[in-house]
């Protein structure tokens, strides 16, 4: 049988990526980490062309379930999904039968009966994408739990730095912002981490996790220590909707002490990039004029965010569970 | 997931001087069809494929000093069989340094089958542009076409029974000397 199969591919070196599911940056190696950035490289290619659709996932059926706002990840892993050729299906908790107190393993085992063959969620509760992930057949993709894990955009972040940087290893990165309350943070420090990268974590004291030194990152509290000398900033946006509000005075102080400025960027590397996961505060994470700066990376994190998730798609569909 | 049974060579009917006569002999060919290789891109299959055309346009070079630039394609997500698959073949990135829109393609690959392969390279080729014309030049043509495809320029006929299996080995990939080989399961281990 395996015969019958053309030759061009039965001769490739494959590497089979190990998981089920993707729930966390925690669960991957260096090696899977790498897999997906170069498996990604193929649909970034895909992104520049003409016709950016390829029939890989026809007849697939992808369901988006997102139970928290979201602009850019629910539409990147729309239009993700969309170039394999699978149909996808947005589902949000607003106008469903989430609002008639439909639980989320019911309505996620409905979403199975009716066929999907992938399903990504995106929760306000920790933990909800492992849930499901052990209570359905199908492949999940953690598209954002809570405060605990978003490992796509962890995989685009690195995929975008790599781009810029020609590499990860030894890369010096200042994560600044909410770190208590990001799962940006938590899934990108894990994954920098497991890529040999070293990561400074800057906030006020309030919005650091205990221990966060743990992860092996240098905590600082001062932007300027944070940033000098590293290769890239990571900025991340205050989530006031996650904040019991007592966690800084007001968002006036909060920036005069953690909003980059050209003044803070010139204490960096020299050819230092700028990130931030979106959406921007501007004026409170980071300055207009640093937002749109050529060392700004911030809009190649969403077009790299396709293609990355194109990879994941393309690498998840199909595996089955026991 | 199903391992390869370990295939042994059964004949060998082309190799080294003769390989890379056959090589240049379809260089000959290409130069003789074509008046002008202005528009000319040569795309490999990857990989093998692409050993192909990097050898054909050196060939070309050589013969005609005409410089014949040279692309990858990468077909898997083009492919009808991925769904029969629980291995996930890695992907190359395509890279195809011309516009193709109006260009000659010499679409390359090291063995023509089922024709399956070239109907994806053909999908794939098409969203990246439209070329003027695709031909098509194999190394080796095994025959049982599933697919109303044929080749423009072959390096070498080589009658196949659908058990056996051709492993074009290059050179490039750390090969002893270039060769195109006859692979059949071993005495007694063949089934059906």
């Amino acid at each position: 049988m395996p015969d019958v199969i053309d030759h061009a591919v039965t001769a490739t070196p494959t590497r089979p990526f190990p998981h089920t599911d993707l729930l966390d940056t925690a669960d991957l190696t260096a090696a899977d980490i790498t897999y997906l950035l170069d498996q990604a490289e193929s649909f970034y290619e895909i992104g520049q062309r003409a016709v950016k659709k390829v029939p890989t996932l026809r007849g697939i059926t992808i369901m988006n379930c997102f139970y928290e706002p979201s602009t850019r990840t629910r539409s990147s892993f729309e239009l993700a999904g969309k170039r394999l050729s699978a149909d996808v299906i947005n589902f949000s908790a607003t106008g469903s039968s989430v609002k008639k107190g439909e639980s989320l393993r019911d309505t996620a085992r409905n979403l199975e009966a009716m066929g999907t063959d992938l399903i990504v969620v995106r929760h306000p509760a920790s933990g909800a994408a492992a849930y499901l992930a052990h209570h359905l057949s199908v492949p999940v993709i953690n598209a954002g739990d809570g405060c605990h894990a978003h490992p796509t955009q962890a995989l685009l972040d690195l995929f975008t730095l790599r781009h810029a940087k020609g590499g990860l290893a030894g890369l010096q990165v200042a994560i600044v912002g909410d770190i208590s309350h990001s799962r940006v943070a938590r899934s990108n420090l894990l994954a920098m981490r497991t890529m040999g990268m070293e990561v400074r974590v800057c906030a006020p004291p309030t919005l650091l996790p205990a221990a966060v030194e743990r992860y092996g990152c240098r905590v600082c509290t001062r932007l300027e220590e944070a940033v000098e000398g590293v290769d890239a900033i990571m900025m991340l946006r205050i989530q006031m909707e996650r904040q019991g509000g007592h966690t800084f005075p007001n968002l006036r102080e909060y920036a005069a002490r953690y909003c980059l400025t050209r003044r803070h960027l010139a204490l960096a590397a020299p050819d230092c990039v700028v990130m931030h996961p979106g959406p921007i505060n501007r004026g409170v994470e980071l300055t207009h004029e640093l937002a749109d700066a050529a060392s700004s990376l911030i809009l190649s994190q969403v077009t790299s965010g396709v293609a990355v998730r194109m990879a994941v798609l393309y690498v998840m569909w199909g595996k089955k569970k026991k | 997931m199903t391992a390869p049974e370990p295939r042994i060579e059964i004949g060998r009917p082309l190799a080294g001087e003769a390989f890379g006569r056959t090589i240049s002999r379809m260089a000959h060919e290409i130069i003789e069809a074509h008046d002008d290789l202005a528009t000319a891109v040569v795309v490999g299959v990857r990989s093998r494929g692409s050993h192909l055309a990097r050898r054909l346009a050196k060939r070309i070079a050589e013969i005609a000093s005409i410089r014949v630039p040279v692309g990858t394609l990468d077909i898997t997500l083009y492919r009808d069989d991925l769904r029969a698959r629980s291995d996930y073949p890695d992907l190359v990135r395509t890279e195809i340094p011309i516009d193709l829109e109006g260009a000659l393609v010499l679409l390359t690959d090291d063995v023509l089958y089922t024709g399956r392969s070239i109907r994806a390279a053909l999908e794939g080729l098409m969203a990246l542009g439209r070329p003027a014309r695709i031909e098509l030049a194999v190394l080796v043509d095994r025959g049982h076409r599933e697919l109303p495809i044929r080749a423009d320029y072959v390096g070498k006929n080589v009658p196949t029974s659908p058990a056996e299996t051709i492993r074009v080995r290059f050179v490039e990939d750390g090969a002893d000397e270039d060769a195109v080989c006859i692979m059949a399961l071993p005495e007694g281990t063949r089934t059906g």
